[in-house]
């Protein structure tokens, strides 16, 4: 689990990396995906047990509304690292919200040459703890900042109960086995720094 | 000079070997064992990810417990907490589980497990239940093949030394118990001198309920004070019978390995169940005082209970004629095996220079011709050559076990010699021989305690290793030994360490099993009384000098993890649920001063330790499992004052008591 930390904040540790093609292949051959030899040589992401409440990559999945961020994990190599035990929080935008974009980004975004950075738009949308609205709530009133996948800060505020964080609305709340989905209708685009 | 420079220059000649040893190996231009090794190594290898083909379920021996095996990797999954306390788990620490040790003696920590043996319908293995026995204090156990974990266990009165146990009846209808040391029933304060003619060996007939596989002994039978070492059940054409084998048949109290070995031959005892259940249904035998444990786990309420049985059905062979018989047998015989037909009853006598073949059919005759060579203790001693299918000369030295496959071939271990012998019972010809490393017991294939064993693998498995492995002080491990017996001849394919001491075993395809392997429980079923559903139902008693947390974890904290008001003196019972409802996220908890072990507590589960502070100050509790990547953060303090503090019992998570967070 550690292995997967690293993993995520490696992401956003190479950002102003030009993609090395080594380095944007070692997410997946870590897990396996590459791999053709060991037959079943998969990551947990392929783990089917039937009784198991839904991981988020589950979760999204079932859900139409997600099907361009659930293209986006895949095309970015991260199933595996949004099913892990976590905990996860993730903030997930939904199809509206990548149709927002200037044209021809998300086509754009998930072509190979574009993994490393697409991995780290992805990657600021999950946080790496337990954060159900009513923590996310106490942060709000704390002045509590979310540290994200990453490697950025995100505030969290309360306007009239309704929870943004940042500066993007939350318009819903899903339980998942490994933490929690709130739904958005905005990336959480990081700043270029 | 000569007498010290030899033995340093050997040892010299050795580490060099050592260290050569694997680079050649592998090397193509090697021996033409390397060939051997590396097709032996194509037939052992698992891929990453790939799943072993059976289950061997490998007893713990002197460990108490029973280990999981994959075949043929030989790798170890699971070591299931069986009579024995282990702290990994929790099991005979945390206070559900601590019932599940309890006997007639009191708590008892420890045991000796010896013979697993798989639930069968119709003669095949179903997968469902798998039994082990306990030596020391006479006990047999019920581990759920859904669960891999123990489900019930049964203490057997008017025992001693649980031997010749368990051993499964075609339909799983019996085990069975048989008394290895014979002991007075029931227990009375006499002189040892007085054993002969006074003292009993018990054979106990367990009955296992067709849908829940609950035990309950049906009727002992009070044997003379014979040494009863193992048995097996008829099958096919003699099923409604069982098999025990004997020794010490002279009756001798004291050093056995001279006295016992006196008579030319001991005795087979051949017992008709079903003809025992037709008496009783008729209102024969006797019920007797008795005291014994009967402990049984509750998967909804998470929690073990021990019930003290007071009474038992006795039977005595003199009520049940024609039900029971003895097979007189070559010199103190050890193994006692039937093989799938139900035909050939095999004796091992283990001081004996052949193997003795009894058959069925003609044990059946020989009861209707009554050709009885006299009784013993009343029960009809049947005529040598009247039972006696064959004799297989000169196998071995010192058999032991044997096991079959389904082309017409035994496998006998060999203590002395140190070989497997694969044999034709037809034809009593020894076929092949291999040795093995060292000093066999049992052996096992897949299903061969059944009418259908899976005879592509046998595992035999060894007292001594010696030299096999990296030395590790004085003491080694045990082995086992896997050989492909789809050939002619034998082929030794692995060497595999194992815990204890690995007395008899059980396999099954991995098909039977793997499906039904249970993922998580159910918290929404969990009827344990201290179980919280969620974080707002995390609290804080006191009850007097009892404090009682009711604790939740998951991902990645304790609710409530800071809790005040605990004084010296209390006894604080930690009641503590992982939420989780997701698939191999176990959480562990464990407290500093604690005089128990960590819980290891699965998703859905209760469990609960007692701690009892003992000094003031602010003591942690963290989580023992590295669950999540916040693992290192799951943790909490208690405060602990003095007895005569008058500091309430608080208890908070994030600075607020669980369930009255204020509406932000």
């Amino acid at each position: 689990m550690l292995i997967a930390i690293a993993l995520l904040t490696s992401c956003g540790g190479s950002e102003n990396n030009n993609e090395a093609a080594s380095t944007s292949e070692s997410p997946s051959t870590h897990e396996g995906t590459d791999q053709k030899k060991p037959t079943e040589n998969k990551g947990q992401s392929s783990v089917e047990d039937g009784v198991s409440d839904a991981n988020a990559l589950q979760v999204a999945k079932s859900i139409d509304d997600f099907s361009t961020l659930v293209a986006a994990i895949e095309a970015a190599g991260l199933e595996d690292a949004v099913v892990n035990a976590g905990p996860l929080t993730v903030f997930a935008p939904l199809n509206s919200a990548f149709a927002k974009l200037p044209e021809g980004t998300v086509e754009e975004l998930v072509k190979p040459e574009n993994k490393e950075k697409l991995g780290f738009i992805l990657a600021n949308h999950v946080a790496p703890a337990n954060y159900p609205i009513k923590q996310l709530k106490k942060e709000a009133k704390k002045g509590r900042k979310l540290y994200m996948a990453s490697g950025k800060y995100l505030a969290v505020e309360n306007k009239d109960g309704e929870i943004y964080v940042g500066g993007m609305k939350i318009i819903k709340t899903v339980k998942v086995s490994n933490g929690w989905i709130h739904v958005l209708d905005d990336l959480l685009l990081p700043a270029e720094d | 000079m000569k007498s010290i420079f030899k033995p340093m220059l050997s040892v010299v000649a050795a580490s060099m070997m050592l260290a050569s040893c694997g680079p050649d190996l592998g090397s193509a231009d090697g021996a033409n064992n390397s060939v051997m090794a590396n097709d032996a190594a194509s037939k052992t290898y698992v891929a990453p990810g790939d799943h072993d083909e059976f289950y061997a379920f490998i007893s713990g021996g002197f460990s108490g417990q029973l280990a999981v095996y994959g075949l043929p990797s030989g790798r170890l999954f699971r070591v299931i907490p069986v009579f024995s306390q282990d702290p990994e788990k929790g099991y005979g620490y945390n206070e559900e589980t601590k019932p599940m040790l309890n006997t007639s003696h009191g708590f008892v920590p420890w045991g000796d497990s010896h013979h697993p043996d798989i639930s069968q319908s119709k003669g095949e293995l179903d997968g469902r239940w798998v039994f082990i026995n306990e030596n020391n204090t006479p006990r047999v156990a019920r581990i759920s093949l859904e669960t891999f974990e123990t489900e019930e266990i049964l203490e057997i009165p008017n025992s001693a030394g649980n031997h010749s146990s368990t051993f499964v009846t075609e339909n799983t209808e019996y085990i069975v118990a048989g008394t290895r040391f014979a002991v007075p029933a029931p227990q009375k304060d006499m002189p040892i001198a007085d054993y002969k003619g006074n003292f009993k060996g018990s054979l106990s007939f367990i009955k296992i309920d067709p849908n829940e596989g609950t035990m309950n002994i049906a009727f002992q039978i009070r044997m003379p004070g014979f040494n009863f070492d193992l048995a097996h059940p008829g099958r096919g054409k003699s099923h409604g019978w069982f098999f025990f084998s004997s020794y010490n048949t002279e009756e001798s109290n004291t050093l056995l390995e001279v006295n016992a070995s006196q008579n030319d031959k001991d005795y087979i005892t051949a017992v008709n169940w079903q003809k025992i259940e037709e008496y009783i249904a008729k209102g024969v035998g006797t019920m007797e005082p008795a005291k014994y444990a009967h402990n049984t786990w509750n998967d909804d309420t998470h929690i073990a209970t021990s019930v003290m049985e007071d009474e038992v059905l006795i039977i005595n062979p003199e009520d049940v004629p024609g039900a029971i018989y003895f097979l007189p047998t070559p010199k103190s015989p050890h193994g006692c095996d039937v093989d799938p037909t139900g035909e050939y009853i095999i004796g091992n006598g283990k001081l004996a220079a052949a193997l003795t073949v009894h058959s069925f059919t003609k044990m059946v005759k020989a009861i209707e011709d009554k050709a009885f060579d006299g009784d013993a203790y009343g029960i009809p001693i049947l005529q040598f050559e009247a039972i006696n299918y064959g004799t297989l000369e000169q196998p071995g030295l010192g058999p032991l076990h044997t096991e079959f496959d389904t082309r017409g071939n035994a496998y006998t271990t060999f203590f002395i010699s140190s070989e497997v012998v694969k044999w034709n019972v037809k034809d009593l010809k020894v076929i092949d021989r291999q040795p093995v490393f060292y000093s066999v017991g049992h052996l096992m294939i897949p299903g061969g305690n059944s009418a259908k064993p899976f005879d592509k693998y046998l595992v035999a498995m060894n007292k001594i290793t010696k030299d096999r492995y990296l030395p590790t002080g004085p003491e080694v491990c045990q082995s086992a030994q896997l050989f492909d017996i789809t050939g002619e001849k034998m082929e030794l394919l692995l060497d595999f360490p194992t815990i204890g001491e690995p007395h008899y075993a059980a396999g099954c395809p991995a098909e039977l099993l793997a499906s039904k392997s249970q993922k998580i429980f159910k918290l929404e079923e969990n009827k344990h009384p201290y179980v919280v559903k969620n974080e707002a139902e995390t609290k804080v008693v006191r009850e007097g000098n009892e404090v009682h947390i009711y604790m939740s974890m998951i991902r990645s904290h304790f609710s409530p993890d800071n809790i005040e008001g605990v004084k010296v003196g209390d006894k604080v019972f930690f009641h503590v649920t992982n939420l989780e409802q997701d698939y191999d996220v176990p959480h562990g908890i464990s407290m500093i001063g604690a005089n128990t072990s960590e819980l290891l507590i699965m998703p859905g589960r209760t469990e609960t330790f007692v701690w009892n502070p003992k000094q003031e100050g602010v003591w942690p509790f963290y989580c023992t499992d590295f669950c999540s990547a916040l693992h290192q953060e799951m943790q909490g303090y208690v405060r602990v004052s003095a007895a005569n503090s008058d500091i309430q019992i608080s208890y908070t998570l994030d600075d607020e008591v669980p369930g009255t967070e204020e509406d932000l």
